[in-house]
């Protein structure tokens, strides 16, 4: 069941990064703006998809939203307790407390295991932290959290070194779940493995959630698995929230047009389907951005007004948001041209 | 003209083992037999830790302690006529320098492995260019430029005085990805090189590689888990369980009528983006660990095809030919159908 309060509220996050220029002196020249006006609710047990390009602040939006880093401006309101706080303005002592309740499951595991300690002690050790098990308790949670996530109870005394990247993604799953947080930004979580071991770890992640209401932020770039999973998705263009829809409505009819050329760029397994190379253009620099929709230089439907104005993400049905001038005008909807080169239905 | 031979590489019966401090040998790849084709693709999946990066490592003899290629043969057939023998190179070696690199680069899987954390992004890749080719540094500049714009780095030019930490995760990744294809490789070995992008930057990285291939005639050893990305990208396939190969075929053969349980298994596996079932199918069980490989079949515990008797007694069986360029390693090899 959802209740009726978000869970999380996100108003106007903004994260940018200074960029400095050449030479002795080190002066600012700019921003990245990395995340630029993001507002978004989440329920309690829900699961909201977060995709779009790479480098287009996906990662930059889950670390902000969890504190991980300081916003630049903005408001995230968490509820935890029968209260809600602004993480983006408490104070590290208040934060403290609230940090298991909130996890991040990492893109990168090579990066992210201390190869310096053992499986069993990464796992661990937010238990350790927080003072909350010992001694055996602490081993027997550990494994049992291990064997949740497909790996052995005797892989704990190995190190992160003797595991291969899938098996390492694991590992980090398990230590973020010892906590049993209620809201988890996941970010790139299953990407590096296979798609059987995948499958497990997506219904893995879905038994956690209705055993614990755990709510979701999954960041992914692989589209059928965040069709699997997510009851919403966010697409996200240069920084910003350009189309968000209950997942359904999205993959049946995006409609912002860098949704079309994501969906469409998914490729076919099998061999006879050709892939679409279609999206051409150069990659939003976040640095620097085209003046209007960052999305105009590589948009086929780009107008004059296009390049003067940033659309706003307007509610164009109930529930349903999406930032595109073309759909100022509710007439003229861009539609999507060649179903031919959408996903296929199996039917063998 | 000399004689080139229609492989690039071919590896015979590799067995690659860690030796763990407290006295395990892990038999990581375990008689590991394929070739690439000259100008072809060859795609090898499989299930995580199934041995598909050390199978590359050794082919770049990076294998580092606690882990050593004890058998097997490796042998590179380079497009002037000579053949490197890979094994046997010493590690100082000009030659095992001029493989690296040169005639063979690698995409890792993790992009940090191949960045330095305390160089900008720009002078690593001039750097590279330096070591393997005969230009000038302001050209080895522009060359950097360039392939950083190709692998879609906006505002290369700008963007070459960072760090890898200013970089996000697919940024880094393309990096890595320019730094191997900016030499020009016989030979490129990719190791899960878009799990990192997204699915347009992938079609455009795929893309890059392919061109590549049609243009300059490289062949690719493609590392990856994604099956959709093989039936796109792969001439050839082959699959591996518990560091073994268990499948080879061309691509068509092996995603439309793979013949080996877990291959049939693994495509049973695909989340599509049509399935709406509610949970997703997977293979039963986990893989077992390198410490205890089970007897007969490795696979047997986990196959619904499994018969006692046959199945899991005796040593692993041997890849066997069942059609015209169609090999797999099952005893039941001649009954079982995909489709
Ligand atoms: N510490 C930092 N300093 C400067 N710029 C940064 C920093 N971290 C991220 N950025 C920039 O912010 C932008 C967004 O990065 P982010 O990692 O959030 O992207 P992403 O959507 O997660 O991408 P990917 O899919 O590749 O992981 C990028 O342009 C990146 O270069
Ligand atoms: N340094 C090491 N010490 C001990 N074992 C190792 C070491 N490096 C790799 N292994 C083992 O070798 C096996 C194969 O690892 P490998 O990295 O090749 O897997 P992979 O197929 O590339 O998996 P993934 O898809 O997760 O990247 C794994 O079981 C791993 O635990
Ligand atoms: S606002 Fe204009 S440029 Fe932006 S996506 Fe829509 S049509 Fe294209
Ligand atoms: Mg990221
Ligand atoms: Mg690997």
């Amino acid at each position: 069941m959802i209740a009726a309060e978000p869970l999380l509220s996100v108003r106007n996050l903004r994260k940018f990064f200074p960029v400095f220029g050449k030479g002795f002196f080190q002066r600012r020249v700019g921003y990245v703006k990395a995340v630029d006006d993001i507002s978004f609710d989440l329920m309690p047990g829900e699961t909201l998809g977060l995709v779009g390009e790479s480098g287009c602040g996906k990662t930059t939006t889950g670390r902000t939203i969890l504190r991980a880093l300081d916003p630049t401006d903005g408001e995230v309101f968490f509820r935890s307790n029968g209260e809600t706080v602004d993480l983006a303005e408490i104070p590290n002592r208040q934060l403290k407390p609230l940090r298991p309740k909130m996890q991040m499951i990492f893109q990168d595991p090579f990066s992210s295991l201390n190869p310096r300690m053992t499986i069993g002690r990464i796992v661990g050790e937010p238990l350790v932290i927080h003072g909350m098990a010992k001694g055996s308790e602490l081993t027997d949670r550990v494994a049992e959290m291990l064997v949740k996530v497909g790996l052995k109870p005797e892989h704990a005394i190995r190190y992160p070194h003797a595991f291969s990247g899938g098996q390492r993604q694991r590992a980090g799953i398990a230590r973020s779940l010892i906590m049993h947080p209620s809201l988890i930004v996941a970010d790139e979580a299953v990407s590096a493995l296979d798609v059987s071991v995948q499958a497990q770890i997506i219904n893995l992640l879905e038994d956690l959630q209705s055993e614990f209401q755990l709510t979701y932020i999954f960041i992914a770039h692989d589209l059928s698995v965040v069709k699997h999973i997510c009851d919403r998705v966010a697409v996200m263009y240069a920084g910003k929230i350009v189309e968000l829809a209950k997942t359904e409505t999205l993959f049946a009819d995006p409609k912002h047009p860098y949704t079309q050329a994501l969906l469409s760029a998914v490729p076919d397994p099998d061999p006879d389907v050709k892939m679409n190379f279609a999206l051409t253009g150069e990659v939003a620099d976040p640095a620097n951005l085209p003046p209007g929709c960052s999305f105009n230089p590589r948009c086929q439907y780009a107008q004059s007004r296009c390049t003067q104005s940033i659309p706003p993400l307007r509610e164009i049905e109930p529930g349903r948001w999406v930032s595109c001038h073309l759909l100022d005008e509710p007439e003229s909807p861009p539609s999507r041209e060649d179903d031919a080169s959408g996903p296929k239905p199996d039917n063998d | 003209m000399p004689d080139i031979a229609e492989n690039v590489l071919e590896v015979r019966n590799l067995k690659t083992y860690f030796y763990t401090h407290d006295g395990f040998e892990l038999p990581a790849v375990d008689g590991v037999t394929f070739s690439v084709k000259r100008g072809k693709i060859l795609a090898v999946v499989g299930e995580s830790g199934c041995g598909k990066s050390v199978t590359a490592y050794s082919v770049l003899r990076l294998i580092q302690k606690p882990g050593q290629i004890v058998d097997g043969e490796i042998l590179l057939h380079t497009s002037d006529g000579q053949t490197i023998d890979i094994v046997s190179l010493s590690e100082r070696s000009d030659e095992l320098f001029h493989v690296r690199g040169g005639l063979v680069s690698m995409i890792f899987q993790e992009p940090m492995t191949a960045l330095s954390p305390v160089h900008s992004i720009g002078n690593q890749i001039t750097e590279a260019i330096l070591l393997h080719q005969d230009v000038t540094k302001a050209q080895a500049r522009q060359i950097t430029v360039d392939i950083l714009t190709k692998v879609g780095i906006p505002g290369a030019s700008e963007r070459t005085g960072q760090y890898p930490h200013e970089f996000s995760g697919g940024m880094r990744q393309r990096v890595v990805i320019a730094m191997a294809l900016v030499c020009k490789p016989q030979l490129l070995i990719a190791d899960e090189p878009t799990t990192a992008l997204d699915v347009t930057l992938q079609a455009q990285v795929l893309k890059l590689i392919k061109d590549l291939q049609a243009d300059l005639g490289t062949s690719v050893l493609f590392i990856t888990h994604d099956l959709a990305v093989v039936a796109q990208m792969a001439d050839e396939v082959a699959v591996m369980y518990l560091g073994r190969i268990v499948e080879q075929s061309d691509v068509r053969t092996v995603m439309k009528n793979p013949r080996h349980p877990y291959t049939i298994g693994l495509l049973k596996s695909l989340p599509g983006v049509s399935t709406e079932a509610e949970r997703l199918p997977s293979i039963e069980g986990t893989v077992p660990s390198l410490t205890e490989i089970p007897p007969g079949c490795p696979f047997h515990p986990r196959c619904p095809y499994a018969v006692s008797g046959t199945c899991d007694v005796g040593g692993p069986p041997e890849l066997q030919r069942v059609a015209e360029s169609h090999s797999i390693a099952c005893v039941r090899a001649e009954e079982i159908n995909g489709k």
